[in-house]
């Protein structure tokens, strides 16, 4: 009987959890309910297996996306308190295990979603996962203050993947679902980016309140806030949802421009006294997931 | 004597190797299950 000697060299096993962790869990939870969402206002009914599986397929699609994200920006991770404990800065993966993961992940998110729904819902979500890791994660992420502006198309990429695996086809409601998404992206990242501003400087990230400072980023989140409000409301005026809707997107819009005003009024420069800036970061998920809800309840009481 | 890096490396492989056995289980029943809903949404 031979005996198997271990390589004392060779990086340990990844642990399951520091796999899971590679997909970010919490950021999952998001893209499942904005797509279970867009899946639920499309105009047809899909199977109930085959739906839970064109979500599952989602929520790995942004797991794999998550996982090649941390593998490229592994280097500026170890910089930065809030990701430092990551799995691969923090010592305990081996690089090349998370990035045979991500693409594996991502392959087989994409494939399964072809079989299961539709080709079209497969395209979006492939499309969707290189974004995050080409565009966002390694053209814009450490080159331009509007990383997370046009990087935020990732995203919003969701409710249209869910809207087409029901349907087959990509209509109004979705798009502006998309534009939603997109202008909601740079008030949410702007507000944390401006309380953890000294963990970007570190890592080099040229995030909006490091290389234009607080108060320019602080108008930047009330001037993307209208367009937003604007675009959360547009259901309604366009016929593509009822007044449940649009009567609570209007109150909630007029909550986020609100706290956005307040962060536009506060003179922090120390994250101590950046009381409104998380405030409106926390609102803002709170927004997204309140304005889905209100949309799919709104579209069944309808129908 | 135990060597506690062996011990570790053991302990992460089985782990994963449970976990990968549920995963190909469920993965096994999803497809089961995807087959029956294509086929009773077929027109």
């Amino acid at each position: 009987m031979s005996t198997v000697t271990l390589n004392h060299d060779a990086p340990l096993p990844a642990d399951w959890r520091d796999l899971l962790a590679l997909t970010k869990p919490r950021v999952m939870s998001l893209v499942v309910f904005t797509s279970l969402a867009g899946m639920l206002v499309a105009p047809v009914t899909i199977h109930p297996v085959l739906g839970f599986t064109a979500i599952l397929c989602i929520a790995l699609g942004a797991g794999a996306a998550a996982a090649l994200n941390m593998w490229y920006e592994a280097d500026l991770d170890a910089k930065m308190k809030r990701t430092a404990s990551r799995p691969i800065p923090a010592g305990r993966m081996d690089p090349q295990a998370a990035l045979h993961f991500g693409v594996g992940l991502g392959v087989f998110s994409v494939l399964l979603m072809g079989l299961a729904a539709n080709w079209l819902a497969a395209s979006v979500l492939a499309v969707s996962i290189l974004y995050y890791v080409f565009v966002y994660t390694i053209w814009l992420k450490r080159r331009t203050p509007q990383n997370i502006v046009i990087g935020g198309a990732a995203g919003a990429f969701p409710p249209l993947i869910g809207w087409a695996a029901a349907t087959g086809d990509i209509g109004w409601l979705p798009i502006l679902l998309f534009i939603l998404i997109f202008l909601w992206t740079p008030p949410h990242f702007w507000a944390l980016a401006l309380f953890v501003r000294s963990d970007y400087a570190a890592a080099g990230v040229p995030m909006l309140p490091v290389v234009s400072g607080a108060l320019a980023t602080r108008r930047q989140i009330a001037l993307y806030t209208l367009p937003m409000a604007a675009a959360a409301v547009a259901p309604w005026p366009l016929g593509l949802a009822g007044p449940l809707y649009g009567i609570a997107a209007a109150a909630f819009s007029l909550v986020f421009l609100a706290l956005a005003l307040r962060v536009l009024a506060n003179r922090a420069v120390e994250p101590a006294g950046m009381k409104p800036e998380k405030q409106l970061f926390a609102y803002s998920i709170l927004f997204l997931f309140a304005l889905f809800g209100v949309l799919v309840l709104d579209r069944w009481t309808v129908s | 004597m135990t060597d506690p890096r062996q011990d570790e490396i053991r302990r992460r492989q089985k782990a994963r190797a449970l976990i990968m056995a549920v995963l190909l289980g469920a993965f096994v029943v999803l497809v089961y299950a995807i087959t029956i809903a294509k086929m009773s949404v077929q027109p």
